[in-house]
C-alpha cells in the first residue's frame, strides 16, 4: 500500500461519511416524519444500543467473547439498578473487569 | 436562552462522560495504525476528518489484510450507513439553511445521538452538538497519543478499558428500555440479529442489520407507539 492509496482511502471515506450524515437533513429539511416513521425512530435508539453492546461484546465471529467483560457489564448493570450514575456504573465495570484479569 | 444553556451544559456532561472511553479507543486506533505503517500524520488526519471509530478500524483492518482501496472505503462507508437514518431522524430538529443542517448533521455520533433523543422523533440538537464537540478533540488527541507512544496492545486490556464502551452503551440501553414494552422487544430483536450477523459479517454490517428490528415500529397501532422521553443521567 502506497502513501497515495492510503490518503485516497482516508479522503474518500471522510467524504462518504460526511455525505451519509448530511444528505438526509439537506434533502428533507425540517419536514416532520410521519407518525409511523417516528415510531421507528423511537425504537432505533434501543435497537442500536443493544446491537452496539452485542458487537462490542462478541466481535466478528464471536471471537471477542470474554467473561471478564461480561462480569464488568453485570457490575455496571447492578450499579445502575442501585441508582448509581452513568459514570459510577462504568467505573464499576472497569474495576470489576480489571480486578478479575488481575487475579485470573 | 436558559434552555439553550441548559442543553449545552447537559451536552457537555454527556460528552465528558464519553471522553475517557473515546480517548482510550482512539489510543488503540493510533497504535494500530502506526503498527500497520500509516506513519504519524495519516492516523491523526483520519481521526480529524472521519471521527468514526468503527469506520476507521474497518479501514485499517481491510487495508492491513491486503484489501484493495475501494473495498476498504466501501467497508467503512457501509459501517457508517447507520448514520443515515439517525441523521434523517434528527433532521426536523435542525434549523437554518441547507448548509447549516448538513454541518449540524455531522454531530450525529452514537452516544450523542442517543443522549439527545427526547422521544417521539424529537432531538435536543444543542445537547448533541455540545456532546460531540467534547468527544471530537478527545478522539483526535487519543489518536495522536497512540501514534506517538504506541502502547503495548495488552495495556488497554490489563486496565479493563475495553469494557468502557459496551458498559456505557449498556447503561444508556437500560434507560431506553424503561420507555416501553416495545423498546424491550425491539432491542432484543436487534441484539439477536446483530449476534447472528456477526458470525458471517463485519461488526458494521451486523450493526446495520440489527437496526432493522426498529421497523416493528411500522406495525404498531397508534396507541402503542413509543413516545416517551428517555431519562439519561450522566
Amino acid at each position: 500500500m502506497t502513501a497515495t492509496v492510503l490518503w485516497l482511502c482516508i479522503g474518500l471515506t471522510a467524504i462518504v461519511s460526511f455525505a451519509i450524515k448530511g444528505v438526509g437533513p439537506a434533502l428533507l429539511g425540517r419536514r416532520e416524519l410521519p407518525a409511523s416513521a417516528r415510531a421507528v425512530v423511537a425504537l432505533l435508539a434501543p435497537v442500536m444500543l443493544a446491537a452496539l453492546v452485542v458487537t462490542h461484546l462478541m466481535g466478528q465471529r464471536w471471537a471477542n467473547v470474554d467473561l471478564t467483560v461480561v462480569a464488568g457489564l453485570v457490575a455496571a448493570a447492578a450499579a445502575r439498578l442501585l441508582r448509581g450514575s452513568l459514570l459510577v456504573a462504568v467505573a464499576c465495570a472497569v474495576a470489576a473487569t480489571a480486578l478479575l484479569r488481575l487475579v485470573s | 436562552m436558559d434552555d439553550d444553556r441548559g442543553s449545552y451544559r447537559a451536552g457537555l456532561r454527556v460528552g465528558l462522560a464519553f471522553v475517557v472511553p473515546t480517548f482510550a479507543l482512539a489510543l488503540t486506533f493510533g497504535a494500530l495504525a502506526r503498527t500497520e505503517g500509516w506513519g504519524l500524520v495519516a492516523p491523526v488526519a483520519a481521526s480529524l476528518l472521519m471521527f468514526s471509530g468503527s469506520a476507521q478500524f474497518a479501514l485499517v483492518t481491510v487495508l492491513a489484510g491486503g484489501g484493495v482501496a475501494w473495498a476498504a472505503v466501501a467497508a467503512a462507508g457501509l459501517i457508517n450507513l447507520r448514520f443515515l437514518p439517525m441523521a434523517v431522524a434528527a433532521g426536523p430538529s435542525m434549523r437554518g439553511g441547507r448548509l447549516r443542517r448538513v454541518i449540524e448533521a455531522q454531530a450525529v455520533v452514537d452516544g450523542s445521538w442517543v443522549a439527545a433523543h427526547r422521544g417521539g422523533g424529537r432531538f435536543d440538537l444543542k445537547l448533541m452538538i455540545a456532546a460531540t464537540l467534547v468527544q471530537w478533540p478527545a478522539w483526535v488527541l487519543g489518536t495522536l497519543a497512540g501514534v506517538l507512544t504506541a502502547p503495548p496492545d495488552d495495556l488497554v486490556h490489563t486496565l479493563g478499558l475495553d469494557v468502557l464502551f459496551p458498559a456505557f452503551f449498556l447503561v444508556l440501553l437500560m434507560d431506553e428500555l424503561r420507555r416501553s414494552r416495545w423498546a424491550k422487544v425491539a432491542a432484543l430483536g436487534g441484539a439477536l440479529i446483530a449476534a447472528g450477523m456477526l458470525l458471517v459479517a463485519p461488526a458494521g454490517v451486523a450493526l446495520l442489520a440489527g437496526s432493522v428490528a426498529a421497523l416493528i415500529g411500522l406495525a404498531l397501532p397508534p396507541d402503542a407507539r413509543p413516545d416517551v422521553a428517555p431519562e439519561h443521567a450522566p
